[in-house]
């Protein structure tokens, strides 16, 4: 297996949908090729950082605004559409 | 070296129930279904906005538009991926508004340099978000990110931030799964390579990194 054979195969290894016999082949081609190991192991890591949502919380003060917003809104567009039934 | 582990989604069942009786007036209904997405709606408008100001319109904007339209959500897709679907829109169109100079389109395939070849391989230190403060590394993730192209960006958020299944992420953003496949595969490849100078093992940064050229065996 080529390191582009490999690179090509990388979503799919790391996100676990691959068929025993390709992840077999790459694992063997991770076993030698130190590159497309340090390549494979970084590109997890990337994924584990961004994954961590504990970097993403919504401020309390803004999520309440929106939820306050969203409800005046909706509320708004009932109001409205019901005038219009009546 | 194992597969990354899925995210553990919410239950769907109840999500049902409270969109039928969302559907049927209980504004309480529809309330919860905020309280339980907002804040992912927020982060995806923020990676695709880049802009707070705008991420807090789409989030009202894609919310009311979920209401007003709710009957028309057959319950054929997830309440929440459709829900994506609406917000990525509202985002997209923020973006359209804001840079009419440059047209941003998801179906676009992005031929930017060679991007699917690794140019630095560089090992990183075991836990490389520890070298940075809670602030300092949010910051290195938020610019990092906001370098790539719309459309990797958006496909990367709903897959691997919000962790979206590659279906649902197609679903959202009417693209084909291999579309989907192959612009996270870029994604995923420019972010680590974007991230290398900040995460490679600082004591043998010069003697570890190594430049690939080409894709032979190596």
């Amino acid at each position: 297996m080529k390191c582009s054979e490999f690179l090509h195969e990388l979503t799919d290894y790391l996100d676990g949908v691959i068929d025993a016999g390709t992840k077999s082949e790459l694992e063997e081609h991770l076993a030698w090729c130190h590159n497309c190991y340090v390549v494979c192991d970084t590109t997890k890591k990337t994924i584990e950082i961004y994954r961590d949502s504990k970097l993403y919380e919504l401020p309390e003060n803004l999520e309440t605004k929106l939820r306050s917003a969203i409800a005046t809104r909706c509320k708004s567009h009932k109001n409205k559409t019901s005038e219009g039934k009546a | 070296m194992g597969a990354i582990q899925p995210k553990v989604s919410e239950p769907v069942s109840d999500e049902l129930a409270l969109v039928e009786a969302a559907k049927a007036g209980d504004d309480a209904a529809f309330e919860e279904l905020v309280r339980r997405y907002d804040r992912n709606v927020f982060r995806i408008a923020q990676h695709i906005t880049q802009n707070r100001e705008d991420a807090e319109d789409v989030v009202q904007d894609a919310f009311v538009k979920a209401y007003t339209n709710l009957k028309q959500f057959q319950g054929q897709s997830k309440f929440y991926t459709w829900l994506v679907r609406i917000a990525v829109n509202e985002a997209l169109m923020k973006l359209r508004r804001r840079r009419p100079e440059r047209t941003v389109s998801l179906d676009e395939d992005v031929k930017t340099e060679d991007d699917s070849v690794p140019r630095e391989v560089a090992d990183w230190s075991p836990n490389p978000e520890q070298q940075y403060t809670q602030a300092e590394l949010r910051d290195i993730l938020d610019r990092t990110i906001h370098g790539l192209p719309a459309t990797f960006r958006t496909v990367f958020v709903l897959r691997d931030v919000e962790g979206l299944s590659t279906e649902e992420t197609a679903e959202a953003l009417s693209l084909s799964i291999p579309a989907v496949k192959s612009r996270l595969l870029r994604a995923r490849l420019q972010l680590r390579e974007r991230l290398n100078k900040f995460f490679q093992r600082r004591d043998r940064a010069n003697g570890s990194q190594k430049t690939v050229s080409g894709d032979g065996n190596q």
